[in-house]
């Protein structure tokens, strides 16, 4: 628990001083709902119904990013043959680095949804507690097999290139399902329908967060 | 296996597959009954779901060689797995072709996001993101271990995409439907070319298992020389 602990706090300290992805993730979230604002624009009268699915685009797009880059940066000056060494299992590297990559795709998307609604002209209060839920149990099924495929695309000759490629077949579920539980919230107010999506979202992270933990020391490079 | 009986085993297989194939259009376009009211655009059926079955065991039969391949850690799981999964690509891409040449006459659109074919582009774009991945990766271990766990978590994300998906309006036609499902004067058919696509899938599997294995020969034998040199 400590291990996974330092691993964090370290991802977290160098993130802090040098607010790399973090910039890059936060505006290339914004500049997405921007962008889908232009091409939705013969929608514009029903722009609400949009909104879930604009809304997970761009967390997925900018949480490609910090993934992307999480790894990319311990390639430099052989930082992972350092974070190999460590007397631990590598399994700890898995849930330190998914851990980090949560919790900074989490800031972000705390950002770009107060940019939503204003764009969107939105308003929500009683919905936070529900999206704030939607956008946890998302982001870490998003994460737990995210941060295995950044390993494996990191290690290949097209490096970040790929990871998008892989990624984005795979974490199909979550997608579907963080759209279609935020659009209940959003658009239906039926709170009894969110059971099912929360449910496969749950299934989703468990199965591939075991399944990452356990293969992770395979893909990473000795 | 000796060399000569492979390909011994190789001919007969080729032989029979052959003629089954002669047999299943025979069957397909001549002794099975014209539909009543798609005509003879049903018969495309007889090739797209043995082609959706075929493809999904050859996915499969990927699954079970990545998993062996992640315990055992032994190169002929790897040659396996690899081979599965480009014949499974292939017969998922047979399924995405035929699939809209029936629907636009029968539903009057190309594509529906229905959960069937939802399903059959999202599993034929997981396995190609696994090829990907092979392609570029260099050395041959990393490349059979990363891809194994590739393969065990596309085959394990595909009871999750169909979870997510299966209440989605679905008008794709079904065997299993309480409306009857297959005529029975259509199940001779149906069944030969189903049966003919288990033997085509296992035949190519066999060459490209084959392939593969000779490339790992001459990938040593040039290794070999590289270091002697």
């Amino acid at each position: 628990m400590n291990k996974i602990w330092a691993i964090f706090r370290k991802d977290l300290l160098i993130e802090l001083r040098t607010k790399d992805s973090f910039n890059a993730m936060l505006f290339f979230g914004i500049v997405v709902l921007v962008i889908f604002n232009f091409a939705m624009e013969s929608l514009r009268s029903s722009i609400h119904s949009a909104v879930p699915g604009v809304l997970w685009v761009a967390f997925a797009f900018s949480g490609t990013l910090g993934l992307n880059r999480m790894f990319a940066a311990e390639k430099e000056n052989g930082c992972l043959q350092g974070l190999l060494m460590i007397p631990a299992d590598r399994g700890v590297i898995y849930l330190g680095k998914t851990l980090a990559a949560t919790v900074f795709m989490l800031i972000v998307e705390f950002i770009v949804f107060v940019f939503s609604l204003v764009f969107f002209n939105l308003t929500v209060w009683a919905e936070i507690p529900y999206l704030a839920l939607i956008f946890f149990i998302g982001t870490l099924g998003f994460t737990a097999v995210g941060t295995l495929l950044s390993a494996i695309a990191v290690n290949t000759r097209m490096r970040e290139v790929l990871l998008p490629l892989i990624l984005f077949p795979v974490i199909l579920p979550v997608l579907v399902n963080a759209v279609e539980a935020t659009n209940i919230v959003l658009n239906t107010a039926d709170y009894h329908a969110l059971k099912l999506p929360l449910t496969v979202m749950t299934v989703f992270t468990i199965v591939f967060g075991t399944i990452s933990y356990l293969l992770f020391e395979h893909v990473l490079e000795d | 296996m000796s060399e000569s009986s492979r390909s011994r085993m190789d001919a007969v297989l080729g032989v029979v597959l052959l003629l089954g194939m002669m047999l299943a259009l025979y069957m397909a376009f001549i002794e099975a009954p014209r539909e009543q009211t798609m005509g003879d655009l049903q018969r495309i059926f007889y090739f797209h779901v043995p082609a959706g079955i075929t493809g999904i065991t050859a996915f499969a039969i990927n699954f079970v060689a990545s998993l062996m391949f992640v315990i055992r850690k032994n190169r002929w799981w790897d040659n396996l797995a690899l081979s599965a999964a480009e014949i499974g690509v292939m017969f998922l891409v047979m399924v995405l072709v035929t699939g809209p040449i029936w629907a636009k006459p029968a539903w009057f659109v190309w594509w529906t996001w229905s959960p069937r074919l939802t399903l059959s582009l999202v599993l034929c774009l997981l396995y190609v993101s696994y090829l990907l991945i092979r392609k570029y990766i260099e050395d041959p271990e990393r490349k059979a271990m990363v891809s194994a766990v590739f393969g065990i978590i596309a085959f394990m994300d595909a009871p999750l995409v169909w979870f997510s998906i299966r209440w989605w309006r679905d008008i794709h036609p079904s065997l299993t439907s309480e409306s009857g499902g297959l005529a029975p004067e259509m199940r001779p058919a149906f069944f030969t070319c189903m049966a003919v696509f288990q033997v085509l899938m296992i035949y190519l599997l066999r060459r490209r298992f084959y392939l593969e294995s000779l490339s790992n020969e001459l990938e040593l034998i040039e290794r070999e020389a590289g270091t002697a040199r």
